[in-house]
């Protein structure tokens, strides 16, 4: 096997990016501005896992993607993918690694689907019958089979990434990045690609790491998610946990017996809406829902209840509001929600 | 293997462009006849200016026109990375376990193919009818004149692959481009044969690597370089694509050393 096989796949220390660009500043006068794009990110991902990589726009997301394929080259920290320098080893690193950016495509636009995987074929220099099973699995999770002989340009934008990840994945990359992979996609096409990538990670065992601004896909795939803002981590944990670091509050609604005035005196919740006999009681997301059910069936006459879960998108905007302000630390594990 | 199989690809991909491929075909005729009567206007004043008979200046005009789109113009092509790097779909390209050089060298060999066959053949054939031309009745010479435009094909794309990569640290190539493309047409003796140039500027000029591109295959196929003077004429091209194609791998390797892909 390969160099650091063992360890984690992906290894970043430090790694910063810092572009340079001129500014016009009078008639001729041209300033120069350093823009950190990405300020000292430190994390790792192990074989197997399926990262969301969250941020607002102009986060250094896809500024990360490619320092991780190797097409920019870091200013600053250490970069390891599969034991590799990416930026210094991009062509053999690229035989091992799948990318799929949203926004662009891999296919001949003016030729059919089908010679563009043929073209893959002889690029990855991929064993036939490898080929063949690849390329069968994913037309039929895909549902490409009809689209093989239709010319990229003549495809929906859904049909086009269906293609993509399919030219992505023919060589059975170890780690597959994906760049906003359901930008643009309606809800069965967005579906179909999740449901997809599912396979490949759960099936196959291909470590995914995936940018997008689609809570969604993060709820549905991802076990572990990472914020980025301005360049730095800001989270670095799983659902429960970004609820937690988010400040977000859970919602326990009760149905009591009879129309009440708001329920008062039950530590740590305060009763935020009443409607008829039905009250809504916020308590923080890392806290445990049993005690203030316990304590409100003690002196209220309690018929039902339901506990709901911060919104997320409502999480990631209060994170992206405070810019990072409360930065845990590496390896500062946030509490999951019981 | 995959950069014959990028040239197949290429060629099938122009070869779907039938509507360009015919438009660019009559602008190639019409152009051709226009330049052929002022040729003729011209040679009947001086005869045997820069060495050419009538038959051979007219053979000149119509080689002319059969390597316009082929080598000189060289539609799409290049272009297209140009505008790939400007976009920062060369990101894709640049994911690819393939080297750029040789992959747009490949794609651009299958463009010139094409185009060869579709915008080529036909002038050449219109002129032959239209005028008395020098063709050569010599198989062999055909050979050396296709073995001649291919090398013209290679400097004139090693040439516009340093214009595209120049996009990387300028923001726009457009205008290097253009100056590029207006060098082109009047140092490769498109608008002129180069022997046809004032003194020192013909000399300088059949130095310049343009001269690459229509000079030398010209003067191939209308017999005007034979002997040691053909082969001279195919090492002064394959020079130059050597030169050129190695200053194109510095600056690629430049280029992916320390730049950057626009675009998120
Ligand atoms: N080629 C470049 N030259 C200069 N600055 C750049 C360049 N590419 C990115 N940046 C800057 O780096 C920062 C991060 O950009 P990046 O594309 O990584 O963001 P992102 O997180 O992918 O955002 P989005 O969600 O909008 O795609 C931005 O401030 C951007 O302006
Ligand atoms: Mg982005």
């Amino acid at each position: 096997m390969s160099a650091g096989s063992a360890g984690p796949l992906i290894e970043l220390d430090g790694v910063e990016k810092v572009f340079t660009v001129r500014r016009r500043a009078g008639r001729l006068r041209r300033t120069r501005h350093e823009v950190r794009a990405v300020d000292g990110l430190t994390f790792q991902v192990p074989r197997g896992e399926m990262v969301g990589y969250l941020g607002p726009n102009g986060a250094g997301k896809s500024t990360t993607l490619k320092m991780l394929t190797g097409i920019l080259v870091p200013s600053g920290g250490r970069l390891r993918v599969a034991g590799l320098d990416p930026a210094r080893d991009r062509l053999r690193l690229a035989r091992r690694i799948g990318v799929v950016l949203g926004q662009r495509t891999t296919l001949w636009w003016d030729l059919p689907l089908a010679d563009s995987y043929d073209l893959v074929r002889r690029m990855y220099r991929i064993p036939p019958a490898v080929f063949r099973a690849n390329l069968a699995r994913c037309t039929e999770l895909l549902g490409l089979g009809p689209l093989l002989d239709v010319p990229v340009r003549q495809l929906s934008l859904g049909q086009r990434m269906r293609g993509d990840l399919t030219a992505a994945l023919l060589h059975d990359p170890e780690v597959l990045y994906l760049d906003e992979p359901t930008i643009g996609l309606d809800v069965v096409s967005k579906a179909t690609v999740r449901t997809f990538l599912r396979e490949l990670n759960t099936e196959r065992g291909t470590t995914v790491v995936l940018t997008t601004h689609d809570l969604t896909d993060i709820e549905q795939l991802c076990r572990r998610v990472m914020v980025i803002d301005h360049g730095r981590l800001v989270f670095d944990g799983d659902l429960a946990g970004l609820r937690a670091a988010a400040d977000g509050e859970r919602t326990l609604v009760v149905d009591l017996a009879r129309q009440l005035p708001p329920i008062d005196g039950v530590p740590g919740a305060r009763t935020v809406r009443v409607e008829g006999p039905r009250q809504w009681l916020a308590f923080p997301a890392g806290h445990s829902a049993a005690p203030l059910v316990a304590a409100i069936a003690a002196r209220y006459p309690l018929v039902d209840l339901s506990v709901r879960e911060p919104d997320i998108e409502a999480l990631v905007a209060d994170l992206y509001a405070r810019g990072g302000a409360a930065r845990p630390q590496p390896g500062d594990e946030a509490p999951a929600s019981p | 293997m995959l950069y014959v199989a990028v040239a197949a690809g290429a060629f099938r991909r122009y070869a779907t462009y039938r509507a360009a491929t015919a438009a660019g075909l009559a602008t190639n005729t019409v152009f051709g006849f226009l330049l052929a009567y002022a040729y003729l206007a011209l040679w009947q004043q001086r005869p045997h200016l820069g060495g050419y008979g009538p038959a051979q200046a007219l053979t000149f005009v119509w080689t002319g026109q059969a390597l316009l789109a082929v080598a000189l113009i060289a539609v799409g092509g290049v272009d297209e990375l140009q505008e790939r790097i400007r976009s920062g779909d060369i990101a894709v390209d640049l994911h690819r376990p393939a080297d750029l050089q040789l992959w747009w060298l490949a794609a651009d060999l299958g463009r010139a193919a094409l185009q060869l066959i579709g915008r080529g053949i036909v002038p050449l054939a219109v002129g032959a009818l239209a005028f008395p031309l020098a063709l050569p009745a010599d198989p062999a010479t055909w050979g050396w004149f296709l073995l001649s435009a291919l090398l013209g094909v290679v400097v004139s794309f090693a040439l516009r692959y340093l214009v595209a990569l120049s996009g990387f640290w300028l923001l726009d190539s457009s205008g290097l481009a253009l100056i590029s493309a207006l060098a082109g047409m009047f140092f490769s003796g498109m608008v002129l044969p180069l022997r046809v140039f004032p003194g020192g500027l013909a000399d300088l000029a059949q130095l310049l690597p343009w001269a690459a591109l229509l000079q030398v295959p010209a003067d191939v196929l209308t017999g005007a370089r034979t002997g040691t003077g053909l082969l001279r004429g195919l090492l002064f091209q394959a020079a130059w694509a050597a030169a050129l194609l190695a200053l194109g791998r510095l600056v690629q390797a430049a280029a992916t050393r320390k730049v950057v892909v626009h675009g998120g």
